[in-house]
């Protein structure tokens, strides 16, 4: 049985066919979302209301001719779209959707699992900065380098950010965060101001406006995508719709109290609460403009970092006088 | 590390085909140099082979966006060599279909300026606001593009009450609009950080260069040939010359938006006081010999036609300055000690009509780099003689 449910577990929920599913769903959310606050429709077509549209753009770019540049090094460009899709799959089971057992810890949620997801999220940005150096295109390097700029302005805020919610419950395990969330829900009102520096840090990690300055495609075409095509750059499609959906629902696990309720509900939390988050980005996405690479490094280090300090101290404050 | 990337001939930036190559040195531009040629038309030689009166359709076709800025500036010309002036109503529609199209061209470059600096609600916004102008434009003249409403001494078609009425409708809600869009330009943190003192020309470096029309007033100099040499209807009309002291991006954007205004002020104007009278009197078929300089406002600056007549039904002469040409020149000013992420900002900031100011082409040897004018006669001849050197093709297959 319980090999059963392991299998269930990496394959179907929150495996590999839910993840593929649902960060298409949330993908299309997210255009439609984008697109009518612009005065637009968005997708229309493919499906009812459009809902397969990003289905069939993989689909399509899965059957398209895959180059592959003679200047490139042929097997780190071939190889970083599949180990970035296994990192953030990897990533998406980490995320505590089960009913847990909070005294046994298992392979999917331990002490420390909030670091290890952390940490997976942060790979994707060194394989889009491999992915960026070694097609040796002018502009996929710019796109790299800025990649990497960016990612040493808003990583340590992200950090602190969603550390101390997990400092006031007392624990490194997303399960036991939940719930202890669960149980004191006015406890999820002070680290509001660390939800609001968590919510850019993801928007920034996900490079989405004002933070799309790795792949701008008015200053350096498509950066560092600039030479992937057909299923390569299908694959990494998928990976940034994976990791929107894992990074809201890190979010949504440690800001918004996770996802209770056993499997249905669990599931019916899950996507009301990660929804509920990637409206939110998509909310300042259509609000803001592109700004700069050294603009995003000084205003993380400026106001984001000194507000995330400010968050842990009101936590740190809190947990010496109320708990 | 000091590398050289290139902006077009094809980018995603560019909507027509320029080469800007930038030596940058990390996120820092160190040099630009732009190349032109890749969209060179032989519009003026055309010119040479037509009648007066055809050219006023070939002269629309220099540019998509002012085409009737081009018209109209070779109609005053044409004019004033046959000696006729147009009736007063005919040259308020005229003038007025100009202010139209300086609001469209106006609005299409707000969208742009917002789509360079990836806010791409804006680049929305404006552009389905734009549709209004363009649903006037075409309830006028009967076209959205190419407005074909110039006539040799006057305009075509007429406008009724039910078309003024509509007209002043849609300058009501554009002014609302744009008064909205001043509020995002000048407030919204992300896009003003994006535009402030980015792509600086100083006042004098901007008459230096010759700079020209909201490139020039966004620099402080009031240069406006509609104030400068009032011809037509710009004596009657009230209307203020629009300049900010930014020198900057944002300086282009706040002169834009202010010209939208001042051109919804001027459209007013014009529709409430409209004559009564004809619209346009009959143009003789040939011109004396003469030649004339005629000076137009586009959307984009100064637009000048060198107009000579030989005494024929064609023109001995036509030469077309675009404003986008008189603008080069500061662009390389602008873009030197910037960012990579500014090169569209800046190129856009000048409202670039690539095509329109193509004149000459410059070969290349891909060998030995030598560098060579020719005129469009001489690559007419290289094509063909290519075309006849080349082995038949035998069997060959066109997919569709």
């Amino acid at each position: 049985m319980a090999v059963v449910k392991t299998l269930l577990y990496l394959l179907v929920y929150p495996g590999i066919i839910f993840l593929f599913v649902y960060s298409t769903f949330c993908e299309w959310f997210d255009r439609k979302v984008y697109a009518r606050l612009q005065n637009r429709m968005g997708p229309t077509h493919t499906g009812r209301w459009g809902i397969l549209q990003p289905v069939a753009d993989f689909f399509k770019l899965m059957s398209k001719e895959d180059v592959v540049p003679d200047q490139a090094d042929k097997r780190l460009f071939n190889l970083l779209p599949i180990v970035g899709l296994a990192i953030v799959g990897t990533s998406g089971l980490l995320l505590p959707v089960w009913h847990f057992n909070l005294a046994q810890s298992g392979f999917n949620s331990f002490s420390g699992d909030i670091i290890v997801i952390l940490y997976l999220l942060s790979l994707p940005t060194l394989i889009f900065f491999l992915a960026g150096w070694s097609s040796t295109n002018y502009f996929s390097t710019i796109g790299g380098t800025r990649v990497l700029t960016m990612f040493f302005g808003y990583e340590v805020p992200l950090f602190m950010a969603v550390l101390s919610p997990a400092i006031l419950a007392n624990s490194w395990r997303l399960a036991e965060i939940a719930a202890f969330y669960q149980k004191k829900p006015w406890f999820i009102l002070p680290n509001l101001l660390g939800f609001v520096i968590a919510l850019i840090c993801v928007q920034a990690k996900l490079e989405r406006t004002p933070f799309d300055i790795p792949h701008a495609e008015t200053e350096i075409v498509g950066g560092t995508f600039t030479e992937y095509s057909g299923k390569k750059l299908a694959f990494f499609r998928l990976m940034t719709d994976i990791e929107l959906v894992v990074s809201s629902g890190l979010v949504a696990a440690v800001f918004l109290g996770g996802f209770p309720g056993g499997l249905w509900l669990g599931l019916l939390n899950f996507v009301v609460k990660t929804l509920f988050v990637i409206f939110l980005l998509s909310l300042l996405r259509a609000m803001t403009s592109r700004i700069r690479v050294d603009q995003v490094v000084s205003f993380a280090w400026k106001y984001l970092a000194p507000l995330a300090v400010l968050q842990l101290l009101i936590v740190i404050l809190i947990k010496g006088l109320l708990l | 590390m000091k590398f050289t990337i290139p902006i077009g001939p094809q980018h995603p930036a560019l909507k027509e085909p320029i080469s800007l190559r930038m030596t940058v040195d990390g996120e820092f531009i160190r040099d630009a140099d732009i190349r032109l040629g890749y969209n060179h038309r032989g519009l003026e030689k055309l010119a040479e082979e037509k009648t007066w009166i055809q050219n006023i359709y070939l002269t629309e076709r220099i540019c998509g966006i002012c085409s009737h800025s081009h018209s109209t500036c070779y109609v005053q010309g044409v004019e004033k060599l046959m000696e006729i002036t147009p009736p007063k109503r005919g040259n308020y529609i005229r003038y007025l279909v100009s202010e139209l199209e300086r609001i469209h061209s106006h609005l299409l470059w707000l969208g742009v300026a917002g789509h360079e600096a990836g806010f791409d609600s804006f680049f929305m916004y404006t552009w389905r606001d734009r549709e209004v102008v363009m649903d006037i434009l075409e309830m006028i003249s009967g076209n959205r593009v190419h407005y074909a409403i110039n006539t040799l001494g006057g305009v075509r078609r007429n406008l009724d009450e039910m078309q003024v009425k509509k007209s002043l409708e849609g300058m009501e809600i554009l002014k609302k609009r744009s008064e909205y869009y001043f509020k995002i330009g000048v407030n919204e943190p992300t896009f003003v950080a994006r535009l402030a003192g980015v792509g600086y020309l100083s006042k004098q470096q901007a008459i230096d260069l010759c700079a020209v029309g909201p490139t020039a007033r966004a620099s402080d100099i009031p240069r406006d040939v509609r104030r400068d040499d009032p011809h037509a209807v710009y004596d009657e009309v009230p209307f203020d010359v629009c300049t900010a002291d930014t020198c900057d991006v944002l300086g282009r954007v706040v002169v834009r938006v202010k010209e939208l205004m001042e051109s919804y002020k001027i459209c007013d104007f014009l529709l409430r006081n409209l004559p009564a009278g004809d619209i346009a009197v009959k143009a003789p078929r040939k011109a004396k010999p003469n030649e004339f300089l005629s000076r137009y406002e586009a959307p984009r600056g100064e637009n000048t036609h060198y107009i000579k007549s030989n005494g024929s039904d064609k023109p001995e002469r036509l030469k077309v300055r675009a404003p986008t040409l008189a603008n080069y020149a500061a662009t390389v000013e602008m873009l030197k000690n910037g960012f990579i992420a500014d090169i569209p900002l800046i190129f856009a900031a000048i409202d670039p009509c690539i095509c329109c100011a193509e004149r000459t082409v410059e070969l290349i040897n891909g060998r030995t780099g030598a560098e060579k004018i020719v005129r469009f006669s001489e690559l007419r001849k290289l094509a063909e003689d290519r075309f006849k050197k080349l082995p038949p093709k035998r069997n060959a297959v066109w997919p569709l």
